[in-house]
């Protein structure tokens, strides 16, 4: 990899800190996709053959879907044999590489982000499995953790340990053919984490996976899968990062929720992937699917969403309300300046009855920035007694922007009922001229205004998180006040 | 050297000229007075002041503690002191006053290189201000000023006001929708604020605030001039004749 262009690219990246490049050598797949690069990454993950079987349906199945279309986001055709969809920090076997053994230049990128790696130096209530490109690098308080019963480890390793687990749970929310991405996910996913909690555990920790992009021209895809089982409680974060480059990288991640009965997960995550240049050069396609399924009866899902970075967010992450009076929740901050585009919202599928769902949208659009709410609540015939509260605000700042609110509601069941409100604002010369009349500079005052049009959801998120997605708030608003 | 020194100001809003020659010149401890008719140029003078884009200046010169302060971004003017109680205050939703106003100070204390507050110190400060007046401390944690009545607007801009400490408080109608109990909270901020370093201009409709902080000076803006100044003589004047007797005076 040319170094020199990297560094430019490091000092170039002043807003967006964590745009720098971990200059380290990798073992990486060549560009391009076909079976024997499956066959390729299941075998370095050393995994048992029904894994392998199960990606290799997956790409035949994907070979036979076409790329989706149908949402606002506009981008040139993506190349599926220009990407590697296997690079790794560790030569051999990853599973076999003990934390004292890692690349002190690996440790450091994650020290630099925040994310100490190190037990004695890390947050005490937050638990880290943190991958690097197509690896684990390193998962934090496992020890602690097991006593409990609790199962918090990489995907790689979940299939090699806990097969039974894995092969009950794996696409039982997210089947491999549900779309184009979630099969290409399917055939090729490298790591993620996976986390299972037993009947009746509160997990004591905050449980959290933090992605990082390193290489060039390659594509990140990870899978995660969480169990809660009965009466169980999880709090999980998730955060991510990739270098500054001027090519866009494909993310395609597909994330599955479990919560069986009375159990409750709560899902936060604060998404910086690279937003590309203030000209839209670069930056991740963040092509996710994400889903939870309350199965068991009293059951909640919550997710919360804090989107600033990629040039291209395209989620949905839903909640399948099958048991009886369980709940989902999705609360969502979209920012989108410059070029960036988002398409973001939720699917509330209403199948059990009494069950519930509350859905907080707060999109904001800066620059050239574009930025779609997409829902859709859907109550089956034997949902009775469902409700869904659905509140969609955008703010825009300045003329070049665009923002959309695309509800789609299907009731099935007379006893339901659905409400939806959606409002749209700008952001006021005359609350601009207040706050710089009491002192704040421009860029200081639109920070504040949305950070209260975004309070409802901030507050939802942990104490370090709530401070971070400020942060990023702020600096992603760098230069949307002409 | 005067706190506020207005030199033949001409201004105008939409290509429309509302100020014709404003002259005014405040000394340091000193209130002053506006009166006039509506639609005479007052709240565009205080506009002006706090730098509002929209009001052009087409000629004249405003110094404020000797500097020029038509030169200044409407967030230096007021790190440097000045402040604007509005006539009509905005809600800034999910923003609390204390939020707001501990941004603003810390963003004052830097201009001034002096230690910023932290939160806790911030809060007591804060807490302080409110209890003068009147205002319970839950108050300050609620959105900037989302769901207020208007007296509860004004009770919060002079709130502001009390804690950042201006050198010169511009307020705008500050007294309009206050009932009798909240009016006289109102004056004693501004009466406890009146010190030899500092100096107010308040722009008014009625002489009932003017009884209870006593201004060195009132004058009557008509036609986007000053055209009269006097004592509280002059406002007890035109409490009992109105305007129409200076329409000559004006044209």
């Amino acid at each position: 990899m040319n170094n020199d262009r990297s560094q430019v690219m490091n000092t170039l990246a002043r807003s967006y800190q964590q745009g720098f490049v971990t200059p380290i050598a990798s073992d990486t797949l060549a560009q391009g996709l076909d079976e024997a690069v499956i066959r390729s990454i299941s075998a370095k993950k050393q995994e048992p053959e029904f894994m392998l079987e199960w990606r290799l349906a997956a790409y035949r199945r994907w070979l036979g879907m076409t790329e989706p279309h149908w949402s606002s986001v506009r981008y040139p055709p993506i190349d599926y044999q220009a990407i590697s969809y296997y690079s790794s920090p560790f030569f051999g076997n990853p599973g076999a590489v003990a934390l004292e053994d890692v690349d002190p230049a690996l440790l450091a990128t994650y020290e630099k982000l925040g994310i100490p790696l190190d037990e004695r130096l890390s947050l005490a209530g937050v638990a880290v499995d943190a991958v690097f490109d197509s690896v684990s690098v390193a998962t934090t308080h496992q020890k602690k953790l097991a006593e409990l019963g609790i199962l918090f480890c990489s995907m790689s390793e979940a299939i090699r340990e806990h097969g039974g687990l894995v092969r009950r749970y794996l696409g039982s929310v997210v089947p491999p053919g549900d779309n184009f991405f979630a099969a290409l996910n399917a055939a090729v996913f490298s790591d993620g984490t996976f986390c299972y909690i037993p009947p009746g555990v509160r997990c004591p920790m905050e449980l959290s996976t933090y992605f990082r992009i390193n290489a060039a021209r390659t594509g990140q895809f990870e899978r995660t899968l969480i169990i809660a089982d009965e009466y169980s409680q999880v709090r999980y974060l998730e955060g991510c990062s990739a270098p500054q480059r001027d090519r866009h990288q494909l993310h395609a991640a597909v994330v599955e929720l479990i919560a069986l009965e009375g159990a409750e997960i709560d899902y936060s995550t604060v998404q910086n992937w690279y937003p590309g240049d203030a000209e839209g050069r670069g930056g991740i396609y963040n092509f996710v699917t994400k889903r939870g399924e309350c199965r068991g009866d009293g059951s909640r899902i919550s997710w919360t969403q804090v989107e600033t970075g990629s040039a291209i967010t395209w989620k949905y992450p839903s909640v399948i309300l099958r048991g009886n009076g369980s709940s989902g929740r999705f609360h969502s901050v979209a920012l989108t300046n410059h070029h960036q585009q988002a398409d973001t919202g939720t699917k509330m599928i209403h199948i059990g009855a009494n069950t519930r769902s509350t859905i907080l949208s707060k999109g904001i659009s800066a620059g050239q920035g574009h930025n779609a709410y997409r829902g859709l609540v859907k109550v089956l015939a034997g949902a009775t007694g469902a409700r869904n509260h659905t509140q969609c605000d955008s703010l825009l700042l300045g003329g070049a922007c665009s923002a959309h609110t695309y509800p789609y509601i299907e009731v099935k069941n007379r006893s339901a009922r659905v409400e939806h409100e959606a409002t749209t604002s700008r952001i006021g010369e005359d609350q601009l001229f207040y706050c710089r009349q009491r002192g704040l500079g421009s860029e200081e005052a639109v920070s504040l205004i949305v950070n209260g049009f975004c309070q409802e959801v901030l507050r939802e998120l942990p104490m370090e998180f709530s401070v971070e997605a400020r942060k990023l708030l702020a600096v992603s608003l760098e230069g949307s006040v002409g | 050297m005067n706190i506020l020194e207005i030199r033949n100001l001409h201004v105008s809003v939409q290509r429309k000229p509302i100020l014709c020659g404003v002259e005014l010149a405040l000394q340091p401890g000193e209130i002053h007075a506006i009166m006039g008719p509506n639609g005479s140029g007052k709240s565009t003078l205080a506009n002006l002041l706090a730098g509002r884009e929209e009001c052009q200046v087409t000629a004249g010169e405003v110094f404020y503690q000797g500097l020029d302060l038509l030169s200044l971004a409407p967030e230096e003017r007021a790190r440097a002191g000045v402040f604007l109680g509005f006539q009509h205050p905005v809600e800034i939703p999910g923003v609390s006053t204390a939020r707001l106003l501990k941004e603003a100070f810390n963003a004052r204390q830097r201009y001034r290189r002096l230690p910023e507050m932290d939160a806790i110190a911030f809060r007591d400060h804060l807490g302080a201000q409110a209890g003068k007046l009147g205002l319970p401390a839950d108050w300050l944690l609620r959105p900037v000023n989302v769901g207020f009545s208007g007296g509860e607007k004004k009770r919060n801009e002079l709130l502001q006001m009390l804690v950042l400490e201006p050198h010169l408080a511009i307020l705008d109608e500050i007294d309009s929708g206050l009932d009798i109990d909240a009016l006289a909270l109102v004056a004693e901020g501004i009466n406890a604020l009146r010190d030899p370093g500092r100096a107010t201009l308040l722009i008014t409709h009625y002489p009932r605030l003017l009884d209870r902080v006593a201004p060195d000076r009132v004058h009557v803006l008509m036609g986007g001039r000053i055209i009269v100044s006097g004592d509280m003589a002059l406002a007890r004047e035109l409490e009992r004749q109105g305007y129409g007797w200076l329409e000559e005076v004006a044209t």
